[in-house]
């Protein structure tokens, strides 16, 4: 019982916490990357704390309301990750605060934020799929979808499971909000669609959004570590290259269109998973 | 809670973004401001990042003269943000009109709509100091949450 409160408290502490520090830690690179000095480490924070204590602006209601079940079904996602519970569940609450946040946006008029949660829409549309049979690789291997299970498997799955690792990290470049897919909204450059998706959230229910992508990014990054779960420095390795990767990608390629996306990762994703899926049912 | 208040200034004080409204300017203080965003000035350093966005700005940097026709829009753009928030000038033109002052359609600088916190003159200002304006605003903005609160 000590245990799972524990747990909880760990999973509620640690989305901002590293995820903030994750998000420092990227601007900083993305700053070296284009020979500049960049932010302090801590910036995401002092940027969340202000946005908390400015005076809430609400466009209506409802966008307000879905802020707060964004956070809530990220926040719970995040929970369920860390007190090992089943992968698919997980996934299916953390669609849910995506398609919140989608809502929030649909909610106002502006016509920037209306595009931005469109295309939110066709991201989720990208990645879900890919999060599935990412988890049906899981399930495959190790015949589980509990979390438990497959952090007590002896192999290290990446070995198994390349292809599908592949996939994920599509789905994670779509869901960190990074180029070529940071279609609906992004951290830099504000000038297509002003700020999209979130262009009508803002002061508190802006830092709220934030503070709920950072525990999806947690959990992503979570799901990852399962890829080498036999070993701390595997994980820790796994985790810096990937998200090295990520920002890499982030800074050497430009925004595509919508339709390039559903097409590009849709035939790579689904061509990867089921190359994949075929070999472990084979093998 | 005084201490809390105290730290909650300073990191507000550590994250301005601004929002950058040409008011009719010429553009040359307009380059001058997206300069400062190139890597040589590079004002993310301090936090700063440039939305275009009304709704997510504390800092409105304003350039050019006011028009009849655009000072609805900066009235607008400034009752947009959310408070607390300063309001820097930049440029001759944004300060008084410039030259242009004395044309028919012309309503004279950025104060003659909205009230201004900071001046930045120029013609057009370095990036340097508009930096330098932008942080001063920083520290008006520290001032007066502390008076505020006091």
């Amino acid at each position: 019982m000590t245990r799972t409160a524990i747990l909880i408290a760990c999973g509620l502490v640690a989305g901002p916490i590293i995820g903030g520090l994750v998000s420092g830690m990227d601007r900083i690179l993305t700053a070296r990357m284009q020979s500049r000095i960049g932010p302090p480490v801590l910036q995401p924070f002092y940027d969340v704390v202000k946005l908390l204590f400015k005076e809430p602006l609400v466009v209506n209601v409802w966008q307000a309301f879905c802020a707060y079940c964004y956070i809530a079904a990220a926040s719970i996602s995040l929970v369920l990750f860390f007190l090992q519970s089943d992968l698919l569940l997980i996934f299916f609450v953390q669609a849910v605060g995506a398609v919140f946040l989608v809502v929030g946006a649909l909610s106002s008029t502006s016509p920037f934020s209306q595009i931005g949660a469109h295309r939110e829409l066709l991201q989720i549309l990208s990645y879900e799929p890919l999060l599935v049979l990412v988890v049906v690789g899981f399930y495959l291997e190790t015949g589980s979808f509990k979390i438990a299970d497959i952090y007590a498997w002896q192999h290290p799955l990446l070995l198994k499971l390349p292809f599908l690792f592949i996939v994920l990290g599509y789905a994670l470049t779509i869901k960190l909000r990074k180029s070529p897919f940071d279609l609906s909204t992004c951290h830099h450059a504000h000038q297509e669609l002003v700020k999209g998706l979130l262009t009508d959230y803002s002061g508190p229910f802006l830092a709220l959004t934030e503070i709920g992508h950072w525990f999806e990014v947690v959990l992503l990054l979570g799901v990852c570590t399962l890829f080498w779960s036999t070993s701390w420095i595997g994980m820790a390795v796994l985790l810096a290259a990937t998200y090295f990767l990520e920002v890499l990608v982030d800074n050497i390629t430009s925004r595509m269109t919508w339709r390039w996306m559903l097409s590009y990762v849709w035939g790579v994703g689904l061509t990867l998973s089921l190359v994949n899926l075929i070999w472990l049912h084979q093998g | 809670m005084q201490a809390v208040k105290r730290f909650i200034n300073r990191l507000r004080s550590k994250s301005p973004w601004l929002l950058h409204f040409d008011c009719g300017s010429c553009n040359g203080c307009d380059i001058e401001i997206l300069a400062c965003l190139t890597p040589v000035y590079d004002v993310e350093r301090f936090g700063i990042i440039h939305v275009g966005n009304p709704f997510h700005a504390d800092i409105l940097l304003t350039s050019g003269t006011v028009n009849h026709r655009n000072k609805k829009v900066l009235a607008n753009l400034y009752s947009q943000m959310p408070n607390p928030k300063i309001v820097v000038a930049i440029g001759a033109c944004g300060l008084s009109g410039g030259v242009f002052r004395e044309a028919y359609n012309v309503v004279g600088g950025i104060d003659k709509v909205i009230p201004v916190d900071v001046y930045v003159p120029g013609c057009p200002p370095k990036p340097e100091a508009i930096i330098d304006g932008a942080v001063l605003g920083l520290g008006k903005l520290l001032q007066l949450q502390e008076r505020k609160e006091a």
